[in-house]
């Protein structure tokens, strides 16, 4: 292999191992929590796991998207998974996060080692047709775990109004009832402020760092960003991963001071679309050769990143509510605080329209300098896939060049590896780039 | 019979009859995507909410605006857009359900310039207390967008008189529909999906009128076939009139079958309940819509399909149980499963298809044809 020169420095992150860290106490800690008379509780990665923080600090979750992408990166494991749904009657083309959770629960294994750990209750919230749905199967297939949801459908930040704001915070009050009726603890309404301001932080941190990958060159890729920002999407209201955040972030505003790139030749900066196919993150890698970085996209930056367009028109970090001053002082107010933020969750926009999305990924292209766009045609989410087709025509109109994959996140049996790299091939050389290494 | 014919015009010439419409009253025609539409508001407002359906041809005009993972029926009802078949629509909306039809309406409004366009927050969790006050709240916001686009103010009065028009037409339906349970049914399962089809494309006032001459003649009726093995069809929205009609024909003198009863969304789930007359008539209305039974997407947490599904298959004395869905539905790929299971435990066999635009007569004969000679054989034994 020929070795890759570029005009930029570069160096590992230093935080790297402590990610890594977070990562696997946080499944061990799942896993063990009961052998400590801790709870355990699923949901989904969007879930309001701040509410949940105030049964105690012996309450450890397990969201289920991130879980589901670590079976998919484990492609024995994940066959074997979606196999077993398939075989107990549920189709092959569902969310594949959720064949892959229910395949661990019908297997009774835990991609980490050892027997399924089964949660002592549901936690989830509901924008996709898909995320209450999953846990009514899974309460069945767990012989009957309580199960609550919270609706949060109510439309874009756009049309933010009191009485869907109340709606929601009515369901959270609905859901504390359940959690103390269920786990038999008194809540604790200091534990859940502590937790959602942890929420804030990490989520506004979290954009603040995708924020400093406008600068050339990027300091961080896609590949590498998707091993940090998953942090939130596990536990974004923890201390921990708000903690590690800021100091992500102080890190990588020291690299775009001393210009520290991700890769050394960039010269060519594209954005993708959607999850990646976990299984076949060496894309990613492929792209490289020809000096083309992945900057992230509205997925990495807007899963769980807080984001606000400022004075100027530039798209930026959400001011966390500590920031803007509102008072946070009791369980109506934290609730409140909550539900608002989420409101304006970038990735909860494109449920209602898909010009709401090409909007935001337009203004991406432009602001983060942009080349050109991937979008990842994925069927294995038809919540993200959403609207896709018409992102594409957007972009295109943008004046942004758009190459398309067809794929699944975590079905490898639907993405074609070759096919893939050949059409990157294709990109690239419309874009004018020649692969300067293999 | 001459009474049936009505309804099968009203289907098959759907858009003539709407053009006629807005002829004779002056009045606005809207489309709508998915049954939690409340009608009654616009209905109200001097508007004829008629439902956007596919045409069962193939189309390849869908492809650049919704990804294939889709089904089919959003992509056909978004061709009909495209190709101009409802170029006389002065409104749009949808009331939000599913995620596929949802892009059938938003590509809709991005690219065929309409007057008016609405996206209607219907919560999800039905099951909330807290949706009934979010509901209403939704509601009043959309009646006043509906009284600026029409520029007329809907009076109360207005609204109470369309909760009336709308509930005789569904407790007429109800009395159709209760003729099916009776040991040979005067309708045939096709007749049935054909007048729950026009209800949703004409002026309830009208298909009332023609209910009430139905209903005056067809307890007398004689069908000439015998109505054999009791059907239910359970599923997403199916409008596939081509499939009953090969079910309930295909072996009329080995195999006779007759669907008695259905769980869809262009059928019973349309009609099956009504709104309150006694209160605030937003909040009747939001009733209604949250109370009805639900499609699959709302159905949580507690599955209250099931119970539902189950009780109209002992009421219409079910034998067996078409289970079927448009192709890539996930809702009700999420349910299909339990209902499956829940059907079978109450001793009604099943049998599932997965639906496209078209439908494989083919392959579909060969499917039921078996189905119906197992459920046969079980008669033997």
């Amino acid at each position: 292999m020929a070795e890759r020169k570029g005009k930029y420095p570069t160096e590992p992150l230093k935080c790297w191992e402590k990610a890594k860290k977070i990562r696997e106490d946080y499944y061990r800690n799942y896993a063990t929590a009961h052998e400590r008379g801790g709870l355990r509780w699923a949901g989904g990665a969007w879930s309001f796991d701040a509410i949940p923080a105030g049964l105690g600090e012996d309450v450890y979750p397990l969201t289920s998207e991130p879980y589901g992408a670590s079976c998919a990166y484990n492609k024995p494991f994940s066959l074997r998974c979606l196999e077993a749904t398939e075989k107990a009657g549920y189709a092959r083309d569902l969310c594949a996060y959720m064949r892959n959770y229910w395949g661990s629960i019908l297997l009774n294994e835990y991609v980490f080692g050892g027997p399924f750990p089964k949660p002592d209750f549901l936690w989830q919230d509901h924008i996709c047709c898909s995320h209450a749905k999953w846990y009514q199967v899974v309460s069945e297939l767990e012989g009957g775990i309580p199960h609550f949801c919270i609706d949060v459908a109510v439309g874009p930040e756009t049309e933010i109004n009191e009485n869907k704001i109340e709606y929601i915070v009515g369901q959270m009050h609905d859901g504390i009832e359940f959690l103390e009726r269920v786990t038999g603890r008194k809540y604790r309404d200091d534990l859940l402020i502590k937790a959602v301001k942890n929420h804030f932080r990490s989520t506004s941190t979290w954009a603040k760092v995708c924020e400093l990958n406008k600068n050339i060159p990027a300091p961080l890729d896609e590949k590498t960003m998707y091993s940090l920002y998953v942090l939130g999407t596990l536990h974004k209201s923890s201390q921990v991963v708000a903690d590690f955040y800021e100091e992500l972030y102080k890190e990588v505003k020291d690299r775009v001071e001393r210009g520290i790139a991700a890769i050394p030749n960039e010269r060519c900066r594209v954005m993708s679309d959607t999850q990646p196919p976990w299984g076949f993150l060496g894309v990613f890698r492929y792209l490289e050769k020809f000096g083309c970085v992945s900057i992230g996209s509205l997925y990495t930056f807007g899963l769980i990143g807080a984001w606000e367009v400022d004075e100027n028109g530039e798209w930026v970090h959400r001011k966390t509510p500590m920031e803007r001053g509102v008072t946070i002082n009791d369980r109506d107010s934290a609730l409140r605080a909550l539900a608002e933020w989420e409101l304006h969750k970038p990735e909860w926009q494109h449920f209602y329209s898909p010009q709401l999305k090409s909007e935001m990924m337009i203004r991406i292209a432009r602001q983060w300098k942009l080349n050109g766009v991937m979008l990842h045609y994925n069927r294995g989410c038809e919540g993200l896939s959403l609207g896709i087709a018409e992102n594409r025509l957007a972009l295109l109109k943008a004046g942004f060049p758009v190459m398309i994959f067809e794929g699944n996140m975590g079905d490898e049996r639907e993405f074609d590896m070759t096919r893939t790299m050949s059409r990157i091939d294709a990109f690239m050389e419309t874009l004018g780039m020649k692969k300067e290494f293999d | 019979m001459r009474e049936l014919e009505t309804f099968s015009s009203w289907v098959k010439d759907r858009h003539e009859y709407a053009k006629d419409w807005k002829k004779r009253t002056g009045g606005r025609v809207l489309g709508y995507f998915c049954t939690y539409v409340p009608e009654e508001i616009l209905y109200a407002a001097g508007v004829l909410p008629v439902r956007v359906l596919g045409s069962h041809e193939p189309q390849n005009v869908t492809e650049p605006h919704i990804f294939g993972m889709f089904c089919p029926f959003c992509r056909d009802c978004l061709a009909q857009g495209l190709k101009g078949r409802y170029s006389y629509l002065d409104g749009l909306m949808i009331a939000q359900s599913c995620l596929h039809i949802r892009q059938a309406y938003t590509s809709w409004v991005l690219h065929i310039p309409i007057g008016f366009s609405y996206y209607l927050c219907m919560p999800h969790k039905v099951q909330s207390k807290r949706s009934y006050k979010f509901l209403r709240g939704e509601l009043e916001t959309f009646k006043n967008a509906v009284e600026k686009w029409t520029g007329r103010k809907i009076e109360e009065a207005a609204l109470r008189e369309a909760i009336q028009v709308y509930n005789e037409n569904r407790r007429l339906m109800r009395q159709l529909f209760d003729l099916r349970k009776r040991e040979e049914p005067p309708i045939s399962g096709e007749e049935a999906m054909t007048i729950s089809l026009a209800e949703q494309m004409v002026d309830k006032k009208e298909h009332n009128a023609a209910l009430k001459e139905l209903l005056g003649k067809l307890p007398q009726r004689k069908r000439e076939r015998p109505t054999g093995t009791r059907l239910m069809i359970v599923g997403s929205e199916d409008d596939d009139l081509a499939f009953l009609h090969m079910v309930e024909n295909l072996n009329k003198d080995q195999y006779p079958a007759t669907f008695v009863i259905d769980e869809h969304c262009t059928g019973t789930r349309y009609f099956w309940n009504e709104a309150p007359e006694d209160s605030d008539p937003l909040m009747a209305i939001a009733r209604r819509y949250i109370e009805r039974p639900p499609c699959p997407s709302k159905d949580w947490e507690e599955r209250k399909r099931i119970p539902h599904i189950l009780q109209l298959a002992r009421d219409f004395k079910v034998q067996g149980a078409i289970v079927m869905q448009q192709k890539f539905c996930d809702p009700h790929e999420l349910d299909t499963v339990a209902i499956r299971k829940a059907l079978e435990k109450e001793g009604i066999k099943t049998l599932f298809l997965e639906f496209d635009v078209t439908v494989p007569a083919g392959q579909f004969r060969i499917r039921v044809e078996a189905f119906l000679e197992t459920l046969k054989q079980e008669d033997l034994f």
